[in-house]
């Protein structure tokens, strides 16, 4: 999964540009013109400074969070799938906290929305946590169907104890002023994207100059080695990186309630729990490279929203494109490891 | 109208609507048993499903439920086959590549839904599959309505399973299907073409799942909607860790999910005022507490994944 930088970032290019070329592909098989449709994801992405910070860049942040959260979990060998369902609870939690806050200065009621919202994904990744540790289930299917109830946990709530006061809508009480991140003045950009880059550089560092990054990896490459090397508690090292994988999940739901809606109601998250999967694996799991992939699929998503509005194509047919990009890199990654045999093979063989 | 006969009718309908829910489960996890079995793990079954799903809706309003029928089943093969090509053939990421494979699935019928029939999406008009009575077998008491007033797809789901046991465990194509799903590479020294029967059984499986889809949309819900599926492709993994990777067994489990999701049918019956929500719940919960008692007796397929 590792490669110089430059290779990834062709790779990514390349994956990209498939992805795009199937997009116009399917496309003019439906009798579109995919000139302008292609014009509009351009210009709904980049277009203006506006675009960039209010669209693009908005829509990276919970992106980039649960890509993170992905890439911790995946470093140490386990798939968190649940990233959807850990930002939902997140956000209940950030909407619990955040319409009661009355009174509090903001210095004080936001770090509580965010301590809460981390918490909520900490508490809903324990689920797996102990089903895996006690039962031994595969954390890849109890993430992935606890992304269920978590969805019918939102519409519970925000029809019952968190519904708005009036209780006509599925949605809660908007958030407290003194709960709501800044803003960037002239945009729609908040200061989670700087917290979203900072989570970025600190699992940098965490991940490459730090013992526990260190044996995170030698989990992940071979749990059976890293026991045996007598040093590494693996189970212990697998149960804190899905925790850790849990917090940032939580922190990405309650980022986006106090970021962006100011309130929470059913189908917050487009998907994004799934469209980071995409984003950690295009990165291979690096962080830094984690905030690039984030801004990216940001800037595909955002410019699927223009696409729908200015030529009249669904904005899901974007799915098409992230998962013939995720398809190319497997493929790519497959070559590479086979090349690389290729190579490293005769010098074996001349060794022995 | 006695008690006696209220309280037959209530229960014969609530068999009748759990085996009607449990249906499209019990075809997605036949299939998905059969391909784990040869050692592949396929995410893309919900995707398979929801693709199942629209071009079973498409196929009906054009040629009639049948013709629903088999495009469905085709969509589901087309699939499995993009699937199995991957990670049979290429070898990569089972779990990754079954993820993207139902992204990309969400995307395209989302995309050809809106297309055909607008955003608003009104409600389409599909023909769908009748209840066929088994001749004498449905007058029974409670069990008549629940088993033998069925539309047909349930009955042939419930066909396959003998069938499916039978070419398992009784015939040397499922003995070669086994010992490819245990060590792929003893398989291959035994003189098995391991390589095309995992393709094979990936895109039978497939089939399964695209007739699941089919079967939700022309016998249980009557029209299709973006992302139909809801999770039942991933429900369909859980019952078969759950089932043991048994025909039996998947059997059993996929009833039991039935029962779940058609207690909520029971319970608003009775007038319970629980939230719905609760039971929409249920099935997703009561296959986490379930794959918790089951998974620590019972062993995998020792090639799963790999």
């Amino acid at each position: 999964m590792r490669g110089r930088w430059w290779e990834v970032a062709a790779l990514t290019l390349i994956a990209l540009v498939i992805g795009l070329a199937f997009l116009a592909l399917g496309l003019r098989v439906a009798g579109f013109d995919p000139g302008p449709a292609l014009a509009a994801l351009w210009s709904g992405a980049f277009g203006s400074w506006y675009a960039f910070t209010s669209a693009t860049a908005l829509r990276s942040v919970p992106l980039i969070f649960l890509g993170l959260a992905f890439a911790i979990a995946a470093r140490g060998g386990a798939l968190n799938i649940g990233g959807e369902g850990q930002f939902c609870v997140g956000a209940i939690a950030a909407t619990v906290i955040g319409t009661h806050v009355h009174g509090w200065p903001a210095a004080l009621a936001i770090p509580a929305v965010l301590l809460g919202s981390m918490a909520g994904g900490v508490l809903w990744i324990l689920v797996p946590v102990v089903l895996k540790v006690r039962f031994g289930v595969l954390e890849v299917i109890s993430t992935l169907l606890l992304n269920f109830v978590a969805e019918q946990f939102v519409s519970l709530m925000v029809q019952g104890p968190l519904q708005e006061a009036r209780h006509t809508y599925p949605q809660s009480d908007p958030l407290l002023q003194s709960a709501r991140l800044p803003v960037l003045p002239g945009t729609r950009l908040h200061i989670g994207f700087l917290l979203a880059a900072s989570a970025g550089a600190v699992c940098w560092w965490v991940f490459s100059r730090t013992l526990w990054g260190f044996r995170l990896r030698a989990v992940g490459l071979s749990p059976r080695a890293a026991q045996v090397s007598g040093r590494i508690n693996v189970p212990r090292i697998v149960v804190g990186a899905l925790l850790w994988s849990g917090v940032l999940a939580g922190l990405s739901g309650g980022v986006e309630v106090s970021g962006v809606t100011y309130a929470l109601f059913q189908n917050l998250s487009p998907g994004y729990g799934f469209t980071a999967i995409a984003v950690a694996l295009l990165a291979r799991l690096q962080p830094g490279a984690i905030v690039v992939t984030g801004l990216l699929f940001g800037a595909l998503e955002a410019g699927a929203g223009a696409m729908q509005r200015d030529a009249g194509i669904p904005a899901v047919s974007v799915y098409v494109v992230e998962a013939v990009i995720i398809l190319v890199v497997l493929l790519a990654d497959v070559l590479a490891r086979r090349y690389w045999l290729m190579r490293v093979v005769p010098v074996e063989e001349s060794v022995a | 109208m006695s008690w006696a006969t209220g309280t037959s009718l209530l229960v014969g309908g609530f068999l009748a609507s759990a085996v009607r829910v449990g249906t499209p489960l019990l075809l997605a996890a036949t299939g998905e048993m059969l391909t784990e079995r040869a050692g592949v793990i396929n995410l893309g079954v919900e995707g398979a499903m929801l693709g199942g799903a629209l071009a079973s809706a498409l196929g009906a309003m054009s040629f009639g439920v049948w013709g629903g029928v088999i495009l469905g089943m085709v969509a589901g093969m087309c699939i499995a086959l993009v699937f199995g090509a991957f990670v049979v053939i290429a070898k990569v990421d089972q779990i990754i590549c079954g993820t993207a494979i139902t992204l990309g699935v969400v995307g395209l019928t989302g995309t050809a839904y809106r297309q055909t029939f607008g955003a608003a999406g009104p409600g389409l008009s599909i023909p769908t599959f009748a209840s066929l009575p088994v001749p004498a077998l449905h007058d029974l008491p409670v069990l008549g309505p629940a088993l033998f007033t069925q539309p047909l797809l349930t009955y042939f789901a419930f066909l396959a399973i003998p069938v499916t046991w039978w070419m398992l465990f009784r015939t040397h194509w499922g003995l070669s299907v086994r010992a490819t799903g245990e060590s792929s590479e003893a398989a291959r020294a035994a003189g098995i073409r391991t390589r095309g029967l995992q393709l094979f059984v990936t895109v039978i499986g497939g089939g399964f799942a695209g007739l699941a889809g089919a079967t939700l949309v022309l016998a249980q819900v009557g029209t299709f909607a973006e992302r139909m599926t809801a999770g039942r492709g991933f429900i369909a993994i859980a019952i078969v860790v759950l089932g043991r990777w048994h025909p039996v067994g998947v059997l059993i489990a996929s009833l039991l999910f039935g029962v779940a999701t058609a207690l909520q049918f029971l319970f608003q019956a009775l007038g319970l005022a629980v939230p719905y929500q609760l039971f929409l719940m249920l099935p997703y919960v009561l296959a986490l507490v379930a794959l918790a008692g089951a998974v620590g007796r019972v062993r995998a397929p020792a090639g799963l994944g790999k």
